[in-house]
């Protein structure tokens, strides 16, 4: 085995980041940095100098995402072609209507709800609309989470192909789905106009994309798909409150915006905010598988796990119930239909652990590496949830008169965390590993949702914008 | 001697003992968890409402429990206080045990290494070497080219290469820790600490007796360079000007003066087009004396002013007391003789009723009532503006007081336009509401007629008397009962015009019949009144000018329905008059917040530092790499690698096994020259 000289030299010369760069990331750049540009030329008169600020950030900061993890170039690619084809869409869309005598308003929602009055493109109707595409993006997201249990089932390597295309496309169309809603709301007038970051339904799907694409990162560091069925699911959860609250709430109109959203500070605030829930939903999910294979191992059928999935089940339940009948108890007192739903989640924790076993514990991912994933996203979650706090701080001192009033939703803020500061202590610190911390960021998930909805469901405050 | 070293030892033993025990981890968390479980509890008992909800809601027991543990206002409370403090001494003694150990490592390279200890580490390997100067170069040069700073030493039997990066991992711990600090020092500076501190000096007193700012005694008063920080409210009314705020802390308020007034010389909402609120905006006047200055500004949400360490922020809004014009329909006066009343929000009139002196108290007017449209609104709205209302309550005499809400324009219900009232008697409930139907002209007059037509017994007698000749005409023997029908007929008006329909089955159910005949008696009885009212109701088209030869319209037979559904109601409005509101001059007044925040610049800077820190800490891994040159038991020159990284294990194992592969590329090239 010989080595020449030369191959001696480039295994000894610095290796520069930016000479690794390809001419396709030069091209990703510079077509982002033309797209901000004439972005800015058109729209600079409706934004202030923090918004500007924001805007060539943001090119900036995904340039830099897209030469990091270069999946994402493409990514973004699709969602700004499939977007700008959306948008270019609408034009002769809305004119139709107009011309049928519609006002702008309601064309834009017969738009946009796929209303039976629109006969425009089938491309645009059934692919491209904002709900339309959010739809896709629902229906990939749940398809995905059963062909990604199916490749864990049977480690089938065209199924984990396809599990991880669908989660792709997914997220695609999530991103669509959000982009050309924004359009939309400036459709139905200027002023009404907003980042669709602002309520529920749009921070839902932001939640699911975001989560996503954390899933995904891990999914090619890792190279394994054995952890997607479990962080799936709480995608899948998302969007099945997505689809009811759209569906019986009609929450997927665009309303304008109270005054006191109406910040630059939205935009960076809420984005960050779900990078942190988003990453601490993830581990809590790979908390679960954690523990669900640890169980399995230990051949003995485990009534804590199930215990677990129950008490998920029952805060779910309560959660639906505030929302969808007004009070706990109206659904509680139902006891048939209590005791039918916690059997549904006992027979699914009792199938997940029998499931598991049939799988066999060789053929389930490592435990080291489900710790080690747990933690990465934890410490991600904790940066950017870290970074939201502190923004909604700031944004707090400009709107309601200083930056911390121990407003339920802050004090919540604080309470996550705290927990995961705590977390992170054990962990870095007193060196503790495994099963305490899996059962822990299961534990932290819960704390996670009652800031993200149980705040704004069971407990008044500021955040719920019933004033100003 | 001897006892004087052993005091000695035993006090540097205490001392760190107590180290030991205030930097342990245990207590850290102990600490954060306890913090987040009584913040927790701040949430969901809502804080600093009046102490009556609490004792409705928990009893008195419970209340005293409560209040004595400070759980109404959990955050300012001395315990929480305390809490904070453990918080920043633990985390201050981690610094202070950490902090040297953490500058230590950034610059120690671990020259000093054994041989035996680096190959316990994990996946370190050994070559055995000929050139060992070249073999040096190369790892040294390889460990640079992957960003390692490189220190060399030399022992006597050995000879250490070693790398280090990621140093300022260590650095983040320092500074995500001096951050929380920071963060909070600038969080206490701003908080109510010092209110407390004065109030238990006796300094200060919190009122809650006085009505009027004017009136506060001087302890309860405060000049501005009295508190660090604070943040109080003001409503201003247009036109009006304040030079306080009023701070409220548990049932009573402390007066803030500031040291310049604040003129308030506009506020506007404005909306949507389809009718919520867009923005609120108020144009302040900032007066100040000291300064010799005086300047406009317009702040609204989102956009405060600032000006000399005091920020100034729109909160909310009110009436800042309107001018009201009404015009007052009596119910129970045949002649009809209306009064105009004018007043201002927050002001108050005395009337002369038949039920006795009776005091208007004007509560709030609301110039829009937007709403969202109901499910398949006919043009297809999403909110309907209902126009101007103005909440008043009636007192009598007694100090028994009802709250009414009048609107001022007709808006539709059941089809038709009615002028909407709603009462209720205490603001628990909800409003019951009157509907009178509007007329032709969009004016209650047609109704008012109607009812005044019905006071007048007179008239009524009069119209009784020709509609009963009507109808009998050509019965034989009417005479007879003839007068028996008029006398009910007025019976029946007489009672429904002070009971309603209630007072009529009241008048039944009286009667020492059986069941049957009651029914039987009851339609007779409606059937009555119904010709009567019917008759009196076309005495009043009639003096409207409508020719009544020809059958009434639909849409009058419609007015004619709706009165009477107004009218059976009338007996539990509880006042015997209706105030139609007929004009206003709309004053608003702002709601603003005033705050003094001096911690607010120390708080962002302990956040900057902790995120850098938190970066630092979380995302930077301190790695070292160690090259040992030496001699192995048989005289071979050896070269053994080993490395460490204090995160993500997994990651630098990974790294570090493609850095042996590549010296074991560089290496044998080495090894065959």
């Amino acid at each position: 085995m010989s080595v020449t000289k030369d191959a001696i030299h480039d295994e000894l010369q610095r290796e520069s980041f930016i000479k690794s760069l390809s001419i396709v990331d030069w091209l990703f750049a510079a077509i982002l940095i033309v797209g901000a540009g004439y972005a800015y030329q058109l729209y600079n008169y409706l934004m202030d100098g923090y918004e500007v600020a924001i805007l060539f950030g943001t090119a900036i900061s995904l340039i830099a995402l897209g030469w990091w993890w270069k999946a994402t170039r493409i990514l973004m690619v699709a969602i700004a072609a499939l977007s700008l084809l959306s948008i270019l869409l609408y034009g002769p869309a809305i004119q139709a209507l107009l011309t049928q005598g519609m006002d702008s308003r309601d064309a834009i929602a017969a738009l946009a709800n796929l209303d039976d009055k629109v006969n425009s493109k089938f491309l645009f109707k059934y692919f491209l609309s904002s709900t339309s595409a959010i739809m896709w993006m629902s229906a990939l997201f749940i398809m995905a989470t059963i062909v990604y249990f199916f490749n864990l089932a049977t480690r089938n390597v065209y199924a984990g192909k396809v599990a991880t295309a669908m989660t792709w496309s997914a997220t695609t169309m999530g991103f669509v789905g959000l982009m050309v809603r924004w359009r939309e709301s400036y459709l139905i007038s200027p002023e009404v106009g907003h980042i669709p970051v602002s309520n529920l339904y749009e921070v839902f799907i932001l939640f699911a994309v975001i989560t996503a694409l954390i899933y995904l990162h891990y999914e090619g560091r890792y190279k394994t798909k054995a952890m997607g069925g479990f962080v799936l699911m709480v995608i899948s959860a998302a969007i099945g409150f997505l689809l009811w609250y759209h569906f019986n709430k009609g929450a997927h109109e665009i309303a304008p915006l109270v005054p006191a959203l109406k910040s630059y500070w939205m935009k960076i605030h809420v984005p960050a905010n779900f990078i942190g829930y988003g990453a601490f939903a993830l581990a809590a999910m790979l908390g679960m598988f954690y523990l669900f294979i640890e169980h399995a191992k230990n051949a003995k059928l485990s009534n804590q796990i199930i215990a677990v999935i129950l008490i998920f089940g029952i805060t779910i339940l309560s959660f639906f119930g505030k929302v969808g009948a007004g009070s706990v108890e109206v659904v509680m007192s139902n006891i048939g239909l209590t005791i039918l739903i916690c059997a549904g989640f006992w027979v699914l924790g009792f199938g997940i652990v029998r499931g598991m076993r049939a799988i066999g514990p060789d053929n389930l991912p490592k435990l080291d590496m489900l710790d080690d994933v747990m933690h990465k996203s934890i410490a991600l979650g904790f940066g950017f949830f870290t970074i939201a706090t502190i923004l909604g701080a700031a944004w707090a001192a400009e709107a309601w008169g200083g930056y911390w009033s121990w407003d339920p939703k802050e004090t919540w803020a604080l309470i996550v965390w705290l927990n995961y500061a705590a977390w992170l202590h054990m962990r870095l610190m007193k060196g503790l590993r495994g099963t305490p911390l899996a059962w822990w960021s299961v534990v932290g998930l819960l704390i996670t949702t009652f800031a993200f909805i149980g705040v704004n469901i069971f407990l008044s405050g500021l955040h719920a914008y019933g004033e100003l | 001697m001897e006892n004087n070293t052993t005091t000695a030892k035993a006090t540097v033993s205490r001392r760190s003992v107590l180290l030991d025990f205030l930097g342990s981890m245990n207590l850290a968390i102990t600490i954060l968890v306890i913090i987040a479980i009584a913040s927790a509890i701040g949430t969901v008992l809502k804080q600093n409402e009046p102490y009556n909800n609490y004792i409705i809601k928990f009893g008195p027991f419970w209340h005293e429990f409560f209040l004595s543990l400070n759980l109404y206002d959990i955050y300012s409370s001395g315990w929480f206080l305390v809490l904070l403090v453990f918080l920043v001494i633990s985390t201050l003694t981690c610094i202070y045990r950490n902090t040297p150990h953490m500058l230590r490592e950034m610059r120690n390279f671990r020259l000093n290494s054994k041989i035996k200890s680096l190959k316990t580490i994990e996946g370190s390997k050994s070559w055995a070497i000929s050139d060992v100067d070249a073999t040096e170069k190369t790892v040294a040069r390889l460990f640079e080219v992957q960003g390692y700073q490189v220190r060399r030493k030399q022992h006597d039997d050995r000879t250490i290469i070693a790398g280090m990066r990621g140093r300022y991992n260590r650095l983040g711990y320092i500074f995500a820790h001096v951050g929380i600090i920071v963060l909070l020092v600038g969080g206490v500076m701003d908080s109510t600490v010092d209110i407390g501190l004065r109030e238990s000096l006796g300094l200060s007193k919190i009122d809650n007796t006085t009505e009027f700012v004017k009136d506060m005694p001087e302890i309860s008063q405060l000049q501005p360079n009295d508190l660090i920080s604070f943040r109080g409210n003001i409503s201003i009314a247009e036109g009006q000007t304040a030079n306080f705020t009023l701070l409220r802390i548990r049932e009573g308020t402390l007066v803030q003066y500031l040291p310049f007034a604040i003129e308030l010389k506009d506020f506007r909402v404005e909306h949507y087009s389809s009718g919520q609120p867009k923005s609120f905006e108020s144009d302040l006047v900032i007066i100040d004396k000291d300064k010799d200055a005086k300047f406009e500004h317009t702040i609204s949400v989102n956009y405060p002013l600032q000006y000399r360490g005091y920020t100034i922020y729109q909160a909310s809004f009110g009436d800042g007391g309107s001018k009201l014009k009404f015009k007052v329909w009596p119910f129970y006066d045949f002649k009809l003789r209306t009064l105009d009343v004018s007043g201002v929000v927050r002001g108050e009139r005395v009337l002369d009723t038949i039920n006795g002196e009776q005091t208007m108290e004007f509560i709030d007017f609301k110039k829009y009532n937007v709403r969202p449209a109901e499910e398949g609104d006919p043009e297809g709205k999403k909110f309907v503006n209902d126009g101007s209302s103005v909440v008043f309550k009636v007192r009598n005499s007694s100090g028994v007081a009802r709250e009414y809400t009048n609107y001022m324009s007709p808006v539709i219900f059941k089809g038709r336009y009615v002028f909407i009232t709603g009462m209720r008697n205490s603001p628990s409930e909800a409003y019951r509401y009157l509907h009178i139907p509007a007329d032709e002209k969009f004016t209650v007059e047609r109704f008012m007629k109607f009812h005044a037509l019905i006071n007048n017994s007179e008239r009524a007698h009069q119209i009784a008397v020709q509609t009963v000749d009507q109808v009998l005409k050509d019965a034989p023997d009417s005479d007879k009962y003839r007068q028996n029908i008029i006398t009910t007929m007025m019976e029946l008006l007489d009672k429904f015009n002070y009971g309603g329909y209630a007072a009529i089955d009241n008048h039944i159910s009286n009667q020492q019949v059986d069941a049957a005949q009651k029914a039987k008696m009851r339609e007779a009885y409606l059937k009555v009144l119904n010709t009567i009212m019917q008759a009196l109701y076309m005495d009043v088209l009639q003096a409207e000018g409508v020719d009544i030869s020809k059958p009434i319209t639909e849409d009058q037979q419609g007015f004619y329905l709706a009165a009477l559904d107004t009218l059976r109601q009338i007996p539990l409005y509880g006042t015997p008059f209706y105030a139609q509101l007929t004009d206003f001059t709309h004053v608003e007044s702002s709601g603003l917040s005033v705050a003094k925040l001096p911690g607010t610049n120390v708080f962002y800077l302990g956040s900057v530092m902790s995120i850098i820190g938190i970066f630092l800490l979380l995302y930077l891994s301190q790695q070292r790499l160690w090259a040992v040159f030496y001699k192995n038991d048989e005289g071979q020159d050896t070269l053994l690698v080993a490395g460490s990284g204090n995160r993500n294990v997994e990651d630098f194992k990974r790294h570090f096994q493609q850095l042996v592969d590549k010296l074991s590329r560089l290496v044998g090239e080495n090894k065959n020259t």
